[in-house]
């Protein structure tokens, strides 16, 4: 009854829009999947021209559309990498500010400052810096200073929501039991956050791995796949761009795909084990 | 907007917060001489655990955010010629910046984007929220459509930028259908590689950033408030007029942030949708970076700066988002 009358209001129209707004969020990407099967003489637009793989077997020659299986194996080591860091640093960061210390508040607002200072000044500063110190860029020096400067935010920001819902209670009594700090940490702390942490490392992997313009001056010599697929817009005009975008998009919902799925197991292990380890979270 | 939102949260006060206040001081007092100990342990891990666990985050923000933004301060001041930059101390980069009628004509266009994706990812956002929050009323249809909204999020904003192509192009789909349609005789130019393009295109990119926030804020929103303001015989308008939008303003500014600063800073959107027809401060810079300017990329970036932090500086004045986070 009482959804009913609330549904009679504007419960159609905003359906109604909510599905709208699906349909363009999803519709775009599906066109380039679609278009990604153009037969061989197919253009870059409807109508399709038969249908084949030709521009996925086009995509895995690597003279003919650049280095992408480099690229796609740098940006594939650099999200993990990132993923890792990210992961690591924020936990220990949200284990500190459960306690007062001096300089919260600076560590606090460079947090936040890295995540509103423009993409663009990141790589250009990076850039600078190791110009100036006559070091050379790489992906895996200045590229992933670049990168951790975005995924680091989110991690802590992530890791306040967790710990302000972490219940400590389940602190207290492995310490009441004489466990150890390391101890509590590694057999109460971590298992009770491993979902969440799952969740800090997705967001790690998949910002570094689609990102563009903190890449553009710290990457070095070789590219990332967003840096090979920008390259890509401006000089290739066949299906083959759609046919990586419907690559690198399929590997995205995959790796989203594993993390929810880790999640599940995660939980599942726990159910069959009648721990109660995250019922707090 | 009735309500200043200095008020504390009445949301925020109602709920219980969980955990934190558990069983700490029952422990103690079934235990009296642990307590001290216990105390003592912790006082002595809290007195330099937290430094230690804060050490390898603050050396990366000092060394990849402070460190690259002071090197952008210093080089604004420097020298170049076509191949190399030279340490002086010079205004000339603020003043040719500055004097330049383009630099004025690009910031005043990468305003407008911004002011306009802003009010658009702010309409769609609080709507799409609005009906995940309190439209959807079982928890895991609610969580479901969460993640069909954020899943976008997680792939390249390249090719979501891209994937608009064989849909607004001359030969799109949309031109296909409208002339199949009768609707129109000639093929519309605007949609792609125009102001229209760029804007659908961080509409596209952007709207989520909004729809997270002010959803998370929404959720916080007491349902008891919301029966009272019915019960007192507010309409469904009145109800989001001024009960859910006032305590969904901090989500409200944390989303705008995140969507002006994104845009302000943009520069292949820019690039790619409007196919070089139109400019933005980011594709100043970018161009500079490309000619190997590099002060004169440096000296804007210190003016882009400065502008985006007033603008964050003059949306928190307006709404206070640290009982958010």
């Amino acid at each position: 009854m009482h959804t009913a009358t609330r549904r009679s209001r504007s419960f159609y129209p905003l359906a109604v829009f909510f599905g709208l707004f699906v349909v363009f969020l999803y519709g775009p990407m599906s066109t380039i999947i679609i278009l990604s099967f153009q037969g061989p003489d197919g253009g870059l637009t409807f109508p399709m021209n038969g249908m084949s793989l030709h521009w996925f077997r086009n995509l895995f020659e690597t003279q003919a559309v650049g280095d992408f299986g480099g690229a796609f194996q740098r940006s594939l080591a650099l999200g993990l990498i990132v993923m890792v860091v990210t992961v690591a640093v924020s936990f220990m960061a949200g284990l500190a500010f459960r306690h007062r210390f001096r300089g919260a508040s600076v560590v606090f607002y460079l947090a936040v400052a890295s995540l509103i200072v423009p993409s663009i000044l990141i790589s250009l500063g990076i850039g600078l810096m190791f110009n100036i110190l006559g070091w050379q860029p790489a992906w895996y020096s200045s590229g992933l200073g670049a990168h951790l400067s975005w995924t680091l935010p989110f991690g802590l920001l992530i890791m306040f929501a967790v710990f302000n819902r972490f219940d400590r209670a389940y602190e207290e009594a492995a310490r009441d039991l004489g466990a150890t700090p390391w101890q509590t940490i590694r057999h109460v702390v971590l298992p009770i956050l491993a979902p969440s942490l799952v969740g800090v490392g997705l967001f790690g992997f998949t910002l570094s791995y689609d990102e563009f313009a903190r890449s553009l001056m710290t990457a070095g010599s070789f590219n990332t796949l967003p840096l090979e697929i920008y390259g890509m817009t401006t000089n290739v005009t066949t299906p083959v761009l759609y046919a990586l975008g419907t690559v690198t998009t399929v590997f995205s919902f995959a790796v989203i795909a594993m993390a929810i799925i880790a999640v599940q197991v995660i939980r599942h292990r726990r159910a069959r084990r009648g721990s109660d380890a995250g019922r707090a979270v | 907007m009735l309500h200043p939102l200095i008020a504390p949260d009445p949301a925020y006060v109602l709920l219980p917060k969980q955990g934190n206040s558990v069983s700490v001081g029952s422990v103690a007092q079934e235990a009296p001489a642990a307590a001290p100990r216990v105390a003592a342990r912790r006082a002595g891990v809290a007195a330099w655990a937290p430094y230690l666990q804060v050490t390898p985050l603050t050396a990366l923000f000092l060394l990849f955010l402070a460190v690259p933004i002071v090197t952008i301060v210093v080089v604004s001041f420097w020298d170049y010629d076509t191949v190399r930059v030279i340490p002086d101390m010079l205004l000339t980069n603020y003043r040719e910046l500055l004097e330049s009628p383009v630099t004025w004509r690009t910031y005043g266009n990468t305003l407008r984007y911004a002011t306009m994706v802003w009010a658009l990812t702010l309409a769609i956002g609080f709507a799409v929220a609005y009906f995940l929050a309190f439209h959807v009323q079982s928890v895991t249809w609610q969580m479901a459509l969460f993640l069909l909204c954020t899943i976008p999020f997680w792939t390249s904003n390249i090719i979501r930028m891209i994937s608009w192509i064989p849909f607004l192009g001359r030969n799109g789909l949309l031109n296909t259908t409208l002339i199949d349609l009768g609707v129109i005789r000639e093929p519309l130019e605007f949609l792609l590689f125009s102001d229209f393009a760029v804007v659908l295109a961080y509409v596209h990119l952007y709207a989520l950033f909004m729809v997270v926030p002010i959803f998370n804020s929404m959720m916080r929103i007491d349902r008891s408030l919301i029966e009272a303001a019915r019960d007192a015989g507010a309409s469904g308008s009145q109800i989001v007029r001024h009960v859910v939008l006032p305590l969904c303003k901090p989500g409200i500014a944390i989303g705008s942030i995140f969507v002006v600063t994104l845009v302000m800073g943009d520069f292949v959107t820019v690039r790619l949708m409007s196919g070089g027809q139109s400019a933005s401060v980011g594709l100043m810079m970018a161009n500079a970076m490309s000619l190997l300017q590099y002060p004169a990329a440096a000296a804007n970036a210190v003016v882009l700066l400065l502008v985006v932090l007033a603008m964050v500086a003059g949306m928190l004045r307006i709404v206070d988002i640290r009982r958010e986070l």
